[in-house]
C-alpha cells in the first residue's frame, strides 16, 4: 500500500467517523426537544415553544447556555479523574456505533454488489457491543469516587449495581439471537431475518425482545429505572458535576439509549428490510432509522407514562424476573433447534440451516 | 511497518501501564492501569487474528472483572504509605526474580524460535475465516468434556460463594411481591355488622 493510498484511506475513515458521530450529537440535541414536546402532549401542555419557530432552536439555546456555564470542580476532587469521567462514558457510547450497520447500498449502482454501511462490519459485532457497552460503568464509577464526597460515591455504587445486574439479562437475551441467526455479525443477523414481518426475531423470541428492551432503558437509566440521577437521591453520581462536564454525561446517556434503540431494531425488528417484501422499494436506512426512531419515542413515552422503581424492586426485576425469563427462553430455544419435529417449525426462522 | 508501528505502541503502552499499576501511589490509579493494560494486551490478541480472544479480554476482564475489583478497592481505606513501611526488605528477592526473567526472555529470543520458520512468518489468515465459530466447534465437540467440567467448577464456585454469604437477617422486613398481588379485598377489609 502506498503513502497515497494510506492517505486516502485514513480520510475516508475520517470522514465516515465524524458522519457518524456528528450525527448522533445532532440527535441527541433533537431528542431532548422531541422528549419535551412530547411530553408535553402526552400531558396536555405545551412544551419549549419559544425560542425559534415551534421552539426548534431550543436545544442549541441549551447547548450555548451549558457552554457558558462555570465548570466547578470541587477542591477535594481527584482532578484527573474528575475531568476524565464525563470522556469516559461519552466515549464508549461513540465507539459502540462503528460496527452498527445502518443499511445496505450500491452506491447507486456504482459498486457491484450491495455494501454494508457500517465503520467496520466485525465478525463479532454483537460481542463488540457488549463490550464496549460495558465500559461505560467506568465513567460513571469514576466520576463517584472522584468528586470525593459522599453522594456522588454512594450514587455511583447504587448505578454500578443496576447496571451490572441488567447487562447479565441483557447479554442472556443476545445469546437466543445468536442461536437463531448462527452468527454474531450485525449486518448477517439482519439478513437471517429477510422476507417481511413474519421472520423477524420479534416472533420466536418475544419475550427476548421485552427483556432486551427494558434491560436496555435501565442500562441507560432512563425512566422506570432513573433512580440513579433522581432528585431525592441527590442526582446520583454527578452531583458535583456543572456546565458542559454535565452535559457530557446527559450525552452519554442520549447516546447510549440511541444505541439500545438501534441495536433493538436490528437484532428484533428486521434491521433495514419492510415489513413487507413489497415496500423494499424505501431504502433500508429509512426503515432503519424509522424504527429506531420509534423506539426512542417508546423510550420517552415510558418516561411520561411510568412512575420510578424502588430499588429492591429493580433489582428483583433484573435478577428473579428477567433472568430466569432468559435462561428459559435459551433452554426452549435450544430444545427447539435439536428435537426432531419440531426443528421444522424453528426453521423458517433459521434459513442459513 | 504499520504493523510493527501498532506493536510497538500497544506492548510499549502495556508495559507502561503494566509499572504505573506497581508504581501508582493511588489504588484507584493502579486499577486504573490495570485497566488500559488489558486493553492494550486485548489490541495484542487483535493484531495475532485472534479477534475473539481479545474482545472477551475486554467484556469480562475490563467489562466485569475489574469493576468488581474497583468496587473493592473503592470501598476499602487502603493506607499506601503505611503499606509501604518495609517496602525495600523484598528488593532482593524481587529483584533476584526480575533479573533472572530478564535472562530468560533475552536468552529465548535470542534462540531463533521466534525469528525464523513458521511463527516468524505467519501471514494473516483471511478476513473470511470466522475465529468464533471454529472456537465453538471444537469446544463443543472435541473439548466438550473439558469445557463441562470447568462449567460444573465454576457452577460449584458460584454457588459456595452464594451459600457462604447469604445470611436471612430476622430484623429486617421482607416483601412477598406474589403475595402482594394476590391479595384479594376480603382479606383486608371485614364486615362489621353495627
Amino acid at each position: 500500500m502506498t503513502g497515497l493510498e494510506m492517505a486516502a484511506t485514513a480520510g475516508i475513515w475520517t470522514l465516515e467517523i465524524l458522519a457518524i458521530a456528528v450525527t448522533v450529537a445532532l440527535s441527541v440535541a433533537y431528542i431532548t426537544y422531541a422528549e419535551r414536546r412530547v411530553i408535553g402532549w402526552i400531558q396536555v401542555r405545551k412544551g419549549c415553544n419559544r425560542v425559534g419557530p415551534a421552539g426548534l432552536l431550543q436545544p442549541l439555546a441549551d447547548g450555548l447556555k451549558l457552554v457558558l456555564k462555570e465548570t466547578i470542580i470541587p477542591t477535594t476532587a481527584n482532578k484527573f479523574l474528575f475531568i476524565a469521567a464525563p470522556i469516559m462514558s461519552l466515549t464508549p457510547a461513540l465507539v459502540a456505533f462503528a460496527v452498527v450497520p445502518f443499511g445496505e447500498t450500491s452506491l447507486f449502482g456504482i459498486w457491484d454488489g450491495p455494501h454494508v454501511m457500517a465503520i467496520a462490519n466485525l465478525n463479532v459485532g454483537l460481542l463488540y457491543i457488549m463490550a464496549i457497552s460495558s465500559l461505560s460503568i467506568y465513567g460513571i464509577l469514576m466520576a463517584g469516587w472522584s468528586s470525593n464526597s459522599k453522594y456522588p460515591f454512594i450514587g455511583a455504587i447504587r448505578s454500578t449495581c443496576q447496571m451490572i445486574s441488567y447487562e447479565i439479562s441483557m447479554g442472556f437475551g443476545l445469546v437466543t439471537v445468536m442461536m437463531l441467526a448462527g452468527s454474531l455479525n450485525l449486518a448477517d443477523i439482519v439478513h437471517a431475518q429477510a422476507g417481511g414481518i413474519q421472520h423477524w426475531y420479534m416472533i420466536p423470541l418475544f419475550p427476548m425482545l421485552l427483556v432486551y428492551f427494558i434491560s436496555g432503558c435501565a442500562e441507560t437509566a432512563r425512566t422506570p429505572f432513573d433512580l440513579v440521577e433522581t432528585e431525592e437521591l441527590v442526582s446520583g453520581y454527578y452531583t458535583e458535576y456543572s456546565g458542559m462536564w454535565f452535559a457530557t454525561f446527559s450525552l452519554a446517556e442520549y447516546g447510549a439509549m440511541i444505541l439500545i434503540s438501534l441495536m433493538t431494531s436490528i437484532l428484533f425488528l428486521g434491521g433495514w428490510y419492510a415489513p413487507i417484501p413489497a415496500l423494499d422499494f424505501i431504502p433500508g436506512t429509512f426503515w432503519l432509522l424509522g424504527k429506531t426512531a420509534f423506539l426512542i419515542f417508546v423510550f420517552i413515552w415510558f418516561r411520561a407514562t411510568f412512575p420510578r422503581y424502588r430499588y429492591d424492586q429493580m433489582m428483583r426485576l433484573g435478577w428473579k424476573v428477567f433472568l430466569p425469563w432468559a435462561l428459559a427462553w435459551i433452554a426452549v430455544v435450544g430444545i427447539f433447534i435439536y428435537t426432531p419435529g419440531l426443528d421444522s417449525i424453528i426453521n423458517f426462522w433459521m434459513p442459513w440451516r | 511497518m504499520l504493523e510493527t508501528a501498532f506493536f510497538n505502541l500497544f506492548a510499549g503502552l502495556s508495559i507502561l501501564s503494566g509499572m504505573g499499576v506497581v508504581l501508582a501511589r493511588n489504588t484507584m490509579h493502579s486499577v486504573m492501569f490495570l485497566i488500559f493494560c488489558f486493553f492494550n494486551a486485548a489490541g495484542l490478541f487483535f493484531m495475532l487474528d485472534a479477534e475473539f480472544i481479545g474482545i472477551i479480554m475486554i467484556l469480562i476482564y475490563v467489562g466485569a472483572v475489574m469493576v468488581l475489583f474497583m468496587f473493592v478497592v473503592m470501598m476499602l481505606e487502603v493506607n499506601q504509605a503505611k503499606l509501604r513501611e518495609g517496602f525495600l526488605q523484598y528488593l532482593p528477592l524481587g529483584g533476584l526474580i526480575a533479573v533472572i526473567l530478564i535472562i530468560e526472555f533475552i536468552a529465548a529470543a535470542q534462540s531463533g524460535v521466534f525469528t525464523e520458520g513458521v511463527k516468524a512468518t505467519a501471514v494473516h489468515i483471511s478476513q473470511q475465516v470466522n475465529n468464533t465459530a471454529e472456537i465453538g466447534q471444537v469446544l463443543y465437540t472435541r473439548y466438550l468434556l473439558g469445557f463441562e467440567i470447568a462449567a460444573i467448577i465454576l457452577l460449584v464456585a458460584l454457588v459456595g460463594a452464594v451459600v457462604l454469604t447469604l445470611r436471612t437477617r430476622k430484623d429486617a422486613k421482607y416483601q412477598n411481591i406474589a403475595a402482594q398481588v394476590h391479595v384479594r379485598k376480603e382479606d383486608r377489609m371485614r364486615k362489621v355488622r353495627m
